[in-house]
């Protein structure tokens, strides 16, 4: 057993944390301005915040991730980093000469009450952001939020700091993805192109994080929403954020700061939150659902009546984000199983309220909690007290899969060894499709493996 | 070993590598990029600040500590006082294996525990939080030890986790709680954290279980972490030619063995940047020599067994380890021979650690491979150019804030092992007593040597280079390998391993083949890119007429 001293009681616990299911601020903020065309994300903070950051989503995408950092040392701990991030912003511009570069701030850069705003003033003022370049950053100390939240804030630092309205407007939609991977942001691009409207997506980490095999490392990738798409935001007939933690506070900015009129959607995970997805599409910008939309999503249903039989009733634990977990959930309920235990580490009343919503109108004797202590080490525990028939979470989850020898879908992040998630998306009815064949093939999996000789079936 | 092509002119690529830098950064980094002499080593600039802005691999003081040192211990709760990540990112990534004697022993390597400090433990102190947390950690799992590491914040903020560590070990009479003082800011990398990692350890562990060990010829394993079960090919050695393993520091360790440590009769030190401080204190404290081995290549680990027997003098155990040499050996040979053909003169390059870019550098030799430049990633001059040097290193303000021990000869449990006269006529015979070359002796004239180096820098030595592999970490593996050279990683081996010992030699050797001959690198390109997409028109296909 790896997790041997996971007990079945349950104690309530204030002070530790144990096995979280959730991680830091700053990892979020550089993923995010990774999905800005020719910027470098920096960690201003120690060296090992950059280093851990860039291993955890290197590990997770199997592909480069180029990140800077402010190096501090104990005497910029004391007297200021200023002068490491002036010394950072000059070297960077000179050897690896981005576009922008995106700086975060970390617990100890906030701790010791560094500005970004000021720094990057004086950065400005001093001369040291070349023409046509651009100095952009987001407050995202790690002892507030998570990954998500510090995702969230850099993608409203794009907004705020980038978006520009010139009076008059643009035929264009704007769509923030809240976090998803650049497989799902292919397939939002994708889906838009079929409803044939015009959208800025960002941030975008696709033809970035998915880059291709070409014997030659391009440092700036293709893909990233460019500076002049940001910058139309402010232009766009309106906005539809993806995900209320991860997504909306930019569509809120976007409205405060260019008067963008918005819509908060789920990521569109599973049937029901891709059909409110098109169906935002369709009002907002007057169009047609076309054919292939209703055939991609007839596609999806088909399975669903087809296989309903090795789904119903089946019960989930499961284990990540917000903006991923919500819609998530709903599918399970849609698909006829049960989700039995919940848990986000990400803290926020505003989840926690529409989960409980949720569940309350689908599953109300569902275990559900997030924030502090709602760790991987309770759902464990909640999992040995009312046992499941499947696990969805990220790759930390196999552990308990295998002590508890029950079937495992890598879902969310880190995934730290499969691949898969960049490629192959988890949005719209195709994507939801690929979600569901992972479900089904893992239970069906399961009952070949458990069949009797004389139970064991050929058609299924 | 010739390499099978030309090697460019040091001297050149030494200015191409800087010449890109704003003047000042230049002038730094030129201080740590030289071309080796192993007759007359040159000065390495060497754990010195990383500039802010240049892509470092480094990482931090924590991570050293708590990452490196203490993590693979496996009955010990770690619990990461701080905000959340710092705990999750080391959470079972340095693939530390470990196996507990049975399924009741104690085994905390897969949990992460963290305080999760919020907002208003950063405002008010975070200290209470941490009490909290350690009298939890204590209730649900009793173990025999918990260690406290300070993340950032914690010092900034005046925590004394020190104070808090004492005053639960006191409440809990049956449970040894200690803390480090390891925040990521201190010092300039990980080896700050290493230094912590040692002091905590040897003050708060070593030395508190006095039960004799058994065993004639008694040691201890520093430096060795066990990564892809590195540990478990020489425990399997140890146990062939009847040496004791009595602590491993701290690969597949357990809590009592490190505190029955100091009943040994010999430390041998693997990676010398990590635990050196450790091989001293116990020398001065408690009369233990230690010595620099190598696990990492067959030969090398033929040569330190040797080593380890003469040190020992004893006639049964020479001949026990050359018997075992003899019997590992043809296995060895037979894929060497094998594989040589198709390794021979191939280059590589190794950036990484604090010593296994020099101990790689012997398996690549056994492959017939030339390292044509290296360095470390956080490692002090003395890696570089050997302990002789010791003396000449200016302590810098950033060094200067890491604790240096003040060690005495312990009143009752000293007893030296060897007398000096023993010990020198150890060290005529060539063993390195206390000592430790470097890296820079081995390696061959003219190669490069290249301290903390830069993303930036790597991309010009592989331009230049042209290497047939690369030796790195995560953070660098995709990056050279879309420039279509393999990356071999040597932190987490590419999740393969071991490579220590005669069986870790014969892996790696097959790694590297599969590896540098794996034919998707002659795939990269696609056909109509080397054929002119779509310039020759019609089709050239015509029935087959007989």
């Amino acid at each position: 057993m790896l997790l041997r001293h996971t007990s079945k009681e349950v104690k309530v616990r204030e002070g530790l944390t144990i096995n979280p299911a959730k991680t830091c601020q700053p990892i979020g903020a550089m993923y995010a301005a990774l999905g800005i065309h020719g910027c470098l994300p920096h960690s201003h903070g120690s060296q090992g915040c950059c280093s851990y950051h860039r291993s955890t989503l290197t590990r997770h995408y199997k592909e480069p991730v180029m990140a800077a950092t402010s190096s501090f040392t104990e005497g910029a701990s004391v007297f200021g980093g200023q002068a490491n991030l002036l010394a950072a912003i000059d070297t960077i511009f000179a050897v690896y000469d981005p576009d922008i570069i995106a700086v975060h701030s970390t617990c100890l850069s906030e701790t010791i009450g560094d500005d970004l705003q000021q720094i990057t003033r004086k950065a400005r003022d001093d001369g040291k952001i070349p023409e046509g370049k651009y100095v952009i950053y987001a407050s995202t100390p790690s002892f507030i939020g998570s990954h998500v939240t510090g995702y969230s804030n850099m993608v409203a630092g794009m907004a705020t700091q980038f978006a520009e309205s010139t009076g008059a407007k643009k035929n264009q939609f704007n769509i923030i993805a809240g976090w998803m991977e650049p497989s799902d942001m292919r397939e939002i691009k994708r889906l838009a192109k079929v409803m044939g409207i015009n959208i800025v997506l960002f941030p975008d980490t696709s033809d970035v994080l998915d880059a291709p095999q070409t014997g030659k490392h391009v440092f700036y990738p293709k893909g990233g929403t460019t500076v002049a798409e940001l910058k139309s935001s402010g232009d766009s007939l309106a906005s539809l954020a993806l995900g209320s933690i991860s997504a909306e506070p930019a569509a809120i900015a976007l409205e405060k700061k260019c008067k963008v009129p918005f819509e908060t959607l789920d990521i569109p995970i599973g049937l029901t939150a891709t059909d409110r997805f098109i169906m935002a599409i369709s009002k907002v910008a007057g169009v047609n659902v076309p054919d292939e939309i209703t055939e991609e999503r007839g596609r999806l249903v088909d399975v669903m009546c087809d296989m309903e039989q090795y789904l119903h009733g089946k019960r989930v634990a499961l284990f990540g984000d917000p903006d991923q977990l919500l819609p998530l959930t709903e599918f399970l309920l849609d698909l006829n199983m049960k989700p039995v235990h919940i848990v986000s580490g990400t803290p926020g009343q505003r989840f926690e309220k529409q989960m409980r919503q949720l569940l309350d109108e689908r599953s109300p004797e569902t275990n559900f909690k997030s924030g502090l202590q709602a760790d991987m080490f309770l759902l464990h525990q909640w999992m040995k007290n009312d046992p499941v028939d499947l696990l969805i979470g990220n790759t930390y989850g196999k552990y308990m899969a295998r002590d508890e020898d029950i079937p495992f879908i890598r879902f969310g992040f880190p995934i730290l060894d499969r691949i898969g998630h960049s490629y192959f998306p988890n949005v719209g009815y195709g994507g939801s499709l690929r979600l569901l064949e992972k479900i089904l093939n893992a239970i069906m999996d399961r009952q070949d493996r458990d069949a009797l000789e004389e139970k064991f079936e050929l058609v299924m | 070993m010739e390499a099978n092509k030309i090697i460019p002119d040091p001297a050149q690529v030494r200015e191409e590598l800087i010449q890109k830098y704003p003047a000042k950064v230049a002038k730094k980094r030129a201080k740590s990029i030289v071309i080796n002499d192993p007759e007359i080593i040159p000065e390495v600039q060497a754990n010195v600040r990383t500039v802010p802005g240049i892509i470092t691999q480094r990482g931090c003081s924590y991570a050293g500590c708590k990452g490196v040192v203490l993590g693979p211990t496996r009955d010990i709760v770690n619990i990461v006082h701080g905000p959340i990540g710092c705990s999750f990112y080391a959470w079972l990534t340095r693939r530390n294996q470990t196996k507990p004697e049975t399924l009741m022993d104690a085994n905390y390597i897969p949990y992460c525990f963290s305080t999760d400090m919020q907002e208003e433990n950063i405002v008010f102190g975070g200290e209470k939080k941490l009490k909290v947390a350690i009298q939890e950690a204590y209730d649900l799992f009793h173990p025999k030890s918990i260690a406290i590491f300070s993340t950032c914040p914690v010092g900034l903020i005046g925590d004394d986790v020190h104070a808090a560590s004492r005053e639960m070990k006191e409440k809990f009479g049956d449970c040894n709680v200690f803390g480090f003082s390891c925040e990521g800011y201190r010092g300039v990398s990980q080896s700050a954290g290493h230094h912590i990692a040692n002091n905590g350890v040897f003050k708060h562990m070593v030395g508190r279980d006095n039960t004799p060990s058994e065993g004639k010829f008694k040691l201890n394993l520093l430096g060795e972490y066990n990564i892809g079960g590195d540990a478990f090919e020489i425990e399997r050695i140890f146990e062939k030619v009847g040496i004791t393993l009595v602590a491993s520091f701290s690969g597949n360790s357990t809590v009592r063995a490190i505190e029955n440590s100091h009943t040994a009769d010999l430390n041998v030190i693997l990676c010398h940047r990590s635990i050196n401080y450790m091989g001293d204190m116990m020398e001065t404290k408690y009369g233990i020599p230690w010595m620099k081995v190598n696990f990492v290549g067959a030969e090398s680990t033929a040569k330190s067994l040797r080593k380890i027997a003469e040190y020992f003098g004893d006639d049964e155990l020479k001949a026990r380890v050359e018997a075992v040499i003899a019997e590992e050996t043809p296995k060895v040979k037979a894929v060497i021979e094998e594989i040589l053909p198709r390794t021979k003169g191939k280059t590589a390059m190794l950036f990484v650690g604090g010593s296994r870019a020099h101990h790689y550098q012997d398996l690549f030799a056994e492959l017939g491979m030339t390292t044509v430049a290296a360095g470390y990633e956080f490692a002090h001059r003395d890696d570089y150019e050997g302990r002789d040097v010791l003396p000449k290193i200016k302590v810098d303000a950033d060094s200067k804030n890491i604790e240096e021990l003040k060690i005495v000869a312990d009143p009752e449990l000293y007893n030296p092992r060897k007398t000096d006269a023993e010990l020198d006529a150890l060290k005529e015979k060539g063993l390195e007593i206390n000592g430790y070359e470097g890296m820079m002796k081995q390696m061959t004239k003219k190669s490069l040597v290249v301290d903390d180096l830069s993303h930036y820098e790597s991309e010009k030595l592989i331009e230049i280079y042209k290497p047939d592999i690369f030796c790195a970490g995560i953070k660098e593996k995709y990056v050279v390998q879309k420039m279509g050279i393999p990356l071999k990683q040597l932190h987490s081996y590419d999740y393969g391993g071991p490579y220590t010992g005669f069986e870790g030699a014969v892996n790696f050797y097959k790694d590297i083949d599969r590896m540098v001959n794996n034919p998707v690198w002659k795939l990269i390109k696609a056909p109509w890119e080397t054929a002119g997409n779509g310039k020759g028109a019609g089709l050239e296909a015509s029935y087959v007429t007989q």
